[in-house]
């Protein structure tokens, strides 16, 4: 079913798209510039429907030797037409932006600032980009593949009590 | 005159093992182990500490039950010392006691590093049984009028004096 969307998308967005099929689900990779677009028409084409977004997530590729390093995702699902798909977009290490979606589905607001907040990457016109699980203080993105896996980032600790 | 004082000392001391104010800080799994402790089956109320205060000021027994993480230390910090002397804290569980199996950037490796604890239970989650055992642990660190924040207290006044 997913298979016409990806049909649907290739045909009317041409070179912003590359198809691949992840375990069952069907992914649209997208260009960066080119994301709202597709993801507007997504939303607003009724034969496409995608109403609900399920997650945005990212995923760090260091040690698969992939490039660029980072795939930020974003799971779409049409309630009406009982079908999802997958958006994707490349991101290097160096420019870690991406366009944010809250503007097309509002719901995303908070998984894009937990994407921010794990990861580092950037969502140019999200309208509150800030850390939303750790504190202020913390330096760093702690789900990239290079964050030592052990190191704390304490804000308090006992002292002069021993 | 110092006999009458100690024997008032152990009767305060009794009074206060038996009616020991719960606040529990309860952050994960581990408190559904602790309310099956407070519920009739297991009945911490035998041991006179069933009698949960959710405010820091009423209450002299802190349970940390469950997962403390960075961001929680300060909360945790601030709930302990708005305890009114004599009190007494029980890590409920292993991610108290130790951070458990978290080993990354977010968990405390155990609330000792913020505050000072005086019965560790381990488990994940412990059994009721072990949490009473633990209760009566504390209850004879009550009667013998130690613990950790008295300790500490009568550390630093000898520090003081020996100053002076």
């Amino acid at each position: 079913m997913a298979r016409s969307v990806l049909d649907a998308l290739t045909s009317r967005f041409g070179d912003a798209i590359t198809t691949r099929s992840d375990h069952g689900d069907e992914v649209a990779v997208v260009a960066r510039d080119r994301l709202v677009e597709v993801a507007t028409f997504l939303r607003d084409d009724p034969a496409m429907a995608f109403d609900s977004p399920v997650f945005c997530t990212c995923l760090d590729r260091l040690h698969l030797n992939e490039d660029p390093r980072f795939e930020v995702s974003w799971q779409l699902r049409s309630l009406r037409h009982r079908q999802r798909i997958r958006l994707a977009v490349q991101v290097p290490e160096e420019d870690a932006r991406v366009p944010s979606l809250t503007g097309v589905w509002a719901g995303l607001d908070w998984q894009e600032r937990e994407t921010y907040d794990m990861y580092g990457i950037r969502f140019d016109g999200h309208h509150d980009l800030r850390r939303i699980y750790l504190y202020e203080e913390f330096v760093g993105w702690p789900l990239r593949k290079d964050y030592p896996k052990e190191k704390r980032q304490p804000l308090v600790r006992r002292t002069g009590l021993e | 005159m110092e006999f009458v004082t100690s024997k008032l000392e152990a009767a305060a001391n009794w009074g206060r093992k038996f009616s020991l104010f719960t606040y529990p800080f309860v952050t994960a799994c581990c408190g559904m182990e602790f309310m099956s402790v407070a519920a009739p089956k297991y009945d911490i109320a035998r041991f006179g500490a069933e009698f949960p205060r959710f405010s820091p000021r009423q209450s002299d027994m802190l349970m940390v039950v469950g997962t403390i993480t960075e961001k929680q230390g300060p909360i945790l910090r601030r709930v302990y010392e708005q305890m009114a002397e004599p009190k007494w804290v029980i890590a409920f569980g292993v991610c108290a006691s130790t951070g458990g199996f978290y080993q990354n950037y977010h968990a405390m490796p155990g609330c000792d590093q913020v505050i000072p604890v005086d019965v560790y239970i381990p488990g994940c989650p412990p059994r009721p049984e072990q949490v009473l055992d633990a209760l009566i642990m504390l209850q004879k660190k009550v009667q013998e009028g130690r613990g950790e924040s008295i300790d500490s207290y009568r550390r630093a006044m000898a520090a003081q004096t020996g100053n002076q």
